[in-house]
């Protein structure tokens, strides 16, 4: 099916072909059904193999007829021989189809029967002969682990090989593939002579820049310097690296009777913050990976007017994992027996450290703990809040933030909760950055893609060991990481929205890992009811060109959000941001309901505008096996019809549209300008969202 | 250049079908199933599948059901095996025809073949490959038996089949390919277990695949060929990075291999035509919303239309 010319000159005797063919698979099929294992017929099927390798059942019938033959004999020399003319015809079918999955079992099977000692030489000298008539067969690279394994050869011994494969032919991604595989086993294991990360590591960039600088436009050296990379910066072990409350805050929250509807009080103090929302508040946990196993017998929160065993942690991820970088749990505010004006310390510690893992099994190895401080007011804001649950938010601006009333900006020192990652332990890492950032910055000027491109992941890398904060003053590398994803897009059209993608990444980053940046994008929400004490702020990263959102970890104090007139096609990461209220991402480029699912997990969401996208507006939804559905068995297919009433269901085709609005609990919902709504998409939000006030800027309740 | 040449395509299908007796119809008779799935697929897709006569194609099919064990074998006389099993299936869920089935037997033979580190063999004869994995999961999923097997400790076993470079190769140790990778994220998508696929990762590596000449590859290094704009691009639909490839380069390399005259599509540019890269290349266009196509789905492989009918309550279609 593959390489034939279209225009192909049939050969004169194509029938006699086609009949001798036939009649072999007739008579195939005939032993077959009758059980005939002579050694005519096995002759019969051998001719039949060597033209048409990849069937299975005359190899299915090899097996019947191997074990009836051998069935009851002793004579080593019979089984031999019958051993023999297996391997014969597998080597005979190979000739014509090397890469014959059907083939190359029937020998695994036959060898691995063990009816007699298998003759590694033979199968190795097979190997080279194949391998070097294609050194990217895969079945022969799969086929040589099997043989090793049989064998016992060392990991050592066939990292070798893999060397010489290399030496040979530098690009063959087949050999660095299995050289990967090999080291990571070596490593794990810390054999002798891989007991050095750090020196087996630095040898092994040495050998990927001669096929690097050989040819700079082959990939497999490419992908093997990028897992070189990974293993560099690698930090296997979870850490707490960002929190709400930060560290060292004081809260101050204001009750109000009214448990329906968002309130937001940020305080004029800029080293505290306020709230109060269905009158419970709450703890974010952030790490650097995600993480398994937080409950309140690993995670203890400490203070008088919490019992730590009754706190209920959810981790904040759209799949079903038990795993999350972001992690939730709501206190709820006293009734009584908290008194007016006290400070009550919270202490929150990672007790069970070791019980908290990764995916890949590390656990955190370190103790962290953090502290902050809640005071409870009574303010009489009824007036207020209820007003401003009635009013339309419509986004205008009267003024950027003054940085010393902001909110946003307090302990931005304490962010980083273990403070210093680049301790002495990472400084053979950052040294091996280093040296292949000047390295790659040398090569810079070829305008050759993969040099670009490694230098930008170079510098990233950097920047990620190298945290913000006040223990270093090591100048982040961003502003030339977006200049060369600029360059990629130009030399690479093909893969430009690949590269938007990471430098979206690069410049959220940029605006919200330091003060200065961050100060230039909140400002002050013109809200028509708001009194001094209750000022809404907002964080404006709108009209950036973001394509999609990273570093949300800067921002899990941020309870208004305007992420509007940017590129951005997916919302992945909002989930974390569980104090926000409300959220704007007009004129992007959500293509699906189904990619708004990371909002359902945004307790405190009220308002959302996603007017001006393209939902409904295409045929594939890139998104449906990242959300909760019946096609990936993450949904009962039941549970769509429960509570669902007959007229509406023929205004909707779309059941994904129901699952998301179920899930939320929105006041004012923006939605024009998407090609999914018609004249009564209107009915079916307005009963799908009981508590919707607003749509599209009309009344409906 | 021109569009899709629907009519002849379609006009091709039919005729292959015709066709067994010469040399390379014969070379390809034992996989007749997966070749019925191709063809009704794509005749779907071009929304002429009124031309094929339904019950010729479902008692065909259950001629070739292994009475004693419920698998399907590729064609009369042959033995059966999980890939023409998951063709069978498909092929009477296209044309609404699962009820003729025995569920339970079916299903049965299908649960198995999963052996204890959670593979699953391709037959009773032991071969494990995560072909198999995906076969067996898309196969019972679209029985309503997925519960019959052990999802979690068949999720664990593709998920020891993910390579450094964040694809998947056909056992542990196993070089990553994009046949594989479909079949793996496929399996995962199925069972709601994306979560273990590094998206940024493996979306990369993807999306490398594509050529100088608009075409994709199937690993690094390698020509262009139809058959994986199938694998490559339903991979990226599931992972949400299909973005990251330029597709209006591809649906050219696509449109570049028809046979104008004949009918069908090749594996690249001029070569001979053939269903499985016809079917290929038109469910190829069919991911990148070419007009007047229906909609397939990345994992299970079928028309939206058909999946839906059989997954979500009848009220949402
Ligand atoms: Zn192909």
């Amino acid at each position: 099916m593959h390489g034939r010319p279209r225009k192909d000159p049939r050969p004169k005797d194509a029938a006699a072909k086609a009949a001798h063919l036939h009649d072999l698979q007739a008579q195939l099929l005939q032993n077959h059904r009758n059980r005939t294992y002579t050694k005519e017929a096995l002759a019969s099927c051998s001719k039949l193999l060597e033209i048409n390798p990849e069937v299975y059942t005359p190899w299915n019938y090899r097996k019947l007829a191997l074990q009836h033959n051998l069935d009851g004999v002793t004579d080593p020399d019979a089984v031999k021989s019958a051993i023999e003319d297996e391997l014969r015809v597998v080597e005979i079918a190979l000739r014509t189809n090397p890469k014959s999955y059907a083939a190359w079992y029937h020998r695994k099977w036959v060898l691995g029967r063990r009816l007699m000692p298998v003759e590694f030489e033979r199968e190795f000298r097979l190997l080279d002969l194949l391998l070097k008539a294609d050194q990217r067969n895969f079945h022969g690279w799969n086929y040589r682990r099997f043989v090793a394994k049989l064998k016992n050869v060392p990991d050592e011994e066939e990292l070798k090989f893999t060397k010489k494969m290399i030496d040979t032919n530098f690009s063959n991604y087949s050999a660095w593939h299995n050289r990967s595989a090999l080291l990571s086993h070596l490593l794990k294991k810390k054999s002798q002579g891989f007991d050095s990360k750090k020196n087996t590591l630095t040898e092994e960039y040495e050998l990927v820049h001669d096929a690097l600088f050989t040819d700079q436009s082959d990939q497999s050296g490419w992908f093997y310097h990028l897992w070189l990379l990974d293993q560099t910066v690698c930090l296997d072990d979870p850490q707490l690296i960002s929190s709400w409350p930060t560290h060292k805050s004081d809260l101050i929250l204001s009750k109000s009777n009214k448990i329906d509807g968002y309130q937001l009080f940020p305080s004029s103090n800029s080293s505290s913050f306020s709230l109060l929302h269905t009158g419970t508040f709450p703890i974010i946990l952030y790490f650097n990976k995600a993480v398994k196993n937080i409950d309140s017998s690993t995670v203890s929160v400490s203070s008088l007017f919490v019992t730590n065993e009754d706190l209920n942690w959810r981790p904040l991820s759209t799949n079903n994992s038990g795993e999350a970088c972001c992690w939730v749990t709501f206190l709820t505010v006293p009734e009584e027996n908290c008194s007016s004006s006290t400070s009550y310390p919270v202490e929150v510690c990672l007790d069970r450290y070791k019980d908290i893992v990764s995916s890949n099994v590390s656990d955190c190895k370190n103790p962290s703990k953090f502290t902050f401080t809640v005071t409870f007011r009574s303010h009489s804001l009824e007036q207020t809040s209820k007003e401003s649950v009635e009013e339309n938010v419509v986004w205008n601006y009267v003024d950027i933030c003054n940085p010393q009333e902001s909110p946003c900006l307090m302990s931005f020192d304490q962010l980083s909760i273990n403070g210093d990652h680049a301790g002495e332990g990472f400084k053979w890492n950052l040294q091996i950055l280093s040296n292949e950032i000047e390295l790659f910055r040398e090569f810079n000027d070829e305008d050759s893609k993969f040099v670009k491109l490694t230098l930008a992941r170079l510098l990233v890398a950097h920047d990620l060991m190298v945290p913000n904060g006040s223990h270093n003053h090591i100048k982040s590398h961003s502003g030339e990481v977006l200049t060369l994803y600029d360059d990629l897009m130009k030399l690479d059209p093909s893969h430009k929205r690949y590269y938007e993608d990471e430098q979206s990444m690069v410049l959220m980053d940029q605006l919200t890992s330091d003060k200065d940046s961050l100060i230039k994008h909140c400002w002050q929400f013109d809200e028509p009811t708001s009194s001094s004490f209750h000022r809404q702020y907002c964080l404006r990263l709108n009209d950036l060109s973001l394509t999609r959102i990273g570093s949300v970890k800067n921002i899990l104090w941020v309870q208004m959000l305007d992420l509007s007139h940017n590129k951005l096609h997916s919302v992945e990461g909002l989930e974390a941001l569980q104090l926000l209220a409300c959220l704007n991402l007009s004129n992007n480029q959500i293509s699906s309901f189904t990619a708004l699912e990371p909002l359902k997990l945004l307790s405190s969401l009220r308002v959302l505008d996603v007017s001006f996208n393209m939902i409904g507006a295409h045929t594939i939804d890139t998104t449906r096996y990242l959300c909760s559905s019946p096609l990936s068995h993450t949904l009962d297919a039941k549970q769509l019809n429960v509570g669902y009433e007959k007229e509406t269901t023929e205004v909707c085709d779309r059941w994904e549209v129901t699952l998301l609005f179920r899930a939320l609990r929105l006041t004012q919902l923006d939605i024009k300008g998407n090609a999914v709504l018609n004249e009564k998409f209107s009915v079916l939000a307005t009963e799908l969202l009981p508590s919707l006030k607003w749509l599209d800027g009309k009344r409906v309740r | 250049m021109g569009g899709l040449e629907e009519e002849k395509h379609a006009r091709y299908i039919v005729s292959v079908e015709k066709k067994k007796d010469d040399f390379e119809a014969l070379l390809i008779e034992h996989l007749r199933m997966n070749g019925a799935y191709w063809g009704l697929t794509t005749l779907d897709l071009l929304n002429k599948i009124g031309a094929i006569d339904v019950d010729e194609v479902v008692s065909w099919v259950m001629e070739c059901q292994d009475k004693d064990c419920g698998g399907f074998a590729g064609n009369l006389g042959h033995d059966p095996h999980l890939l023409y099993t998951l063709s069978a299936v498909q092929v009477l869920a296209i044309v609404d025809r699962i009820d003729v089935l025995d569920i339970g037997k079916v299903s049965d033979y299908v649960a198995g073949l999963q052996n204890d580190d959670g593979s699953f063999s391709g037959d009773m004869w032991g071969e494990t490959d995560t072909r198999f994995s995906y076969c067996a999961i898309c196969c019972l999923s679209l029985l309503g038996r997925l519960s019959k097997i052990n999802v979690e400790k068949a999720v664990n076993y593709i998920v020891s089949c993910k390579n450094l470079d964040g694809g998947f190769g056909s056992a542990p140790g196993g070089e990553s390919h994009a046949g594989q990778i479909f079949c793996c994220v496929g399996a995962l998508a199925i069972t709601g277990s994306l979560h273990h696929v590094d998206r940024d990762l493996l979306g990369w590596w993807l999306c490398e695949r594509q050529c100088k000449d608009g075409g994709l590859n199937g690993r690094p290094e390698k020509l262009a060929d139809v058959c994986y704009s199938w694998w490559v691009l339903s991979s990226l639909i599931m992972i949400d990075r299909v973005h990251w490839i330029d597709k209006e380069k591809l649906t050219r390399f696509i449109l570049n291999c028809q046979d104008k005259d004949n009918g069908g599509i090749s594996d690249r540019p001029d070569n001979a035509v053939d269903v499985f890269h016809t079917y290929f290349g038109v469910a190829g266009l069919s991911l990148m919303e070419y007009p007047g196509l229906k909609s397939i789905d990345p994992a299970y492989a079928l028309p939206v239309d058909v999946l839906l009918s059989s997954h979500v309550p009848s009220s949402y279609h």
